[in-house]
């Protein structure tokens, strides 16, 4: 086990989320209610995959300026990471929308938004899983992966401020306005973020190490055939 | 003219008023917390977090386990 002390940052910061999300004092807010308190769990998934797709967006970078197995394996790894974080996103804002908005999907500019860019990233994997040839898998994907992020920024952070959104922060405004002015929430949600940005590193740690000991031994396999 | 001091007048009373509409009663679960109710939906939530905490610490120590039985890397 390597302990690492922002794995135990991470651990601490979300068992204190869980504390402070169901325990802490909340603004009551008509409409929503108590599911005021999903924020401090729906919100931070989106916040940890746009921070893994920005870590795999800068492997890839760091890949084509110079082609190393191990900045593959960084990118696809916390492409991976990310997608996850996407999908439990995108499943507890159903859950949440059904009860405020009335319907699991709502065509919400944002929601949309959101959906097409996770469609984007099944691409990625789709491209990896359909060249065999580990080189040519590593560089076409990694320039993929750019245009994929490149296409994440304006789906998820610009059109739905264009246009009216049901989310908060949408029409011109800034996100964490109108729900979040509170400070006591941002105490909370704050930490959530970074926790799971944290445990998501550490997901993503544990798929690329588990990469390199599958390389290694692919490695000697070959050494043993020859 | 007319128009503006209408319209300044409108704003005073909605002003007034704001305070009156937050005043009204939201319904929050307030019931499940003096019953101590919520105190079980955290330990469950707290369980299931802390499990899985667990399972990625194994997998952890289960790698290292791994990378320590790999002969080392000629480079």
């Amino acid at each position: 086990m390597r302990i690492s002390w922002w794995k135990i940052v991470a651990v601490t910061l979300l068992v204190y989320t869980i504390l402070g999300g169901f325990l802490f004092e909340v603004p009551r807010l008509n409409i929503v209610n108590e599911t005021i308190r999903s924020l401090y769990f729906h919100v931070p998934m989106w916040f940890g995959m746009v921070v893994m797709f920005l870590v795999s967006t800068i492997y890839s970078i760091k890949y084509l300026r110079k082609p190393s197995v191990s900045h593959d394996n960084f990118a696809v790894s916390f492409a991976n990471t990310g997608l996850l974080f996407g999908l439990l996103g995108i499943v507890t804002g159903m859950i949440w929308a059904n009860y405020t908005w009335g319907s699991p999907w709502h065509g919400d500019p944002k929601q949309n938004g959101a959906a097409i860019a996770l469609l984007v990233y099944f691409a990625y994997f789709v491209l990896r899983g359909s060249v065999e040839n580990q080189e040519q898998r590593a560089r076409l994907s990694a320039v993929y992966n750019i245009f994929a992020f490149g296409a994440m920024i304006p789906l998820i952070f610009i059109i739905p401020r264009m246009t009216s959104s049901m989310h908060p922060g949408s029409g011109g405004n800034p996100g964490f306005n109108m729900y979040d002015l509170d400070s006591k929430m941002r105490m909370v949600f704050y930490p959530a973020c970074v926790g799971w940005i944290l445990l998501g590193t550490w997901i993503s740690t544990l798929q690329i190490r588990m990469k390199k000991i599958d390389e290694h031994i692919a490695e000697l396999e070959d050494e043993k055939n020859n | 003219m007319k128009k503006t001091i209408n319209n300044l007048l409108v704003l005073g009373l909605i002003l007034i008023c704001n305070p009156l509409f937050a005043q009204q009663e939201v319904e929050m679960a307030d019931t499940m917390r003096s019953n101590g109710k919520i105190y079980v939906v955290v330990s469950i939530l707290l369980v299931i977090f802390i499990g899985i905490v667990g399972f990625l610490t194994l997998m952890d120590r289960k790698i290292s386990g791994l990378e320590k039985r790999l002969p080392g890397k000629k480079e």
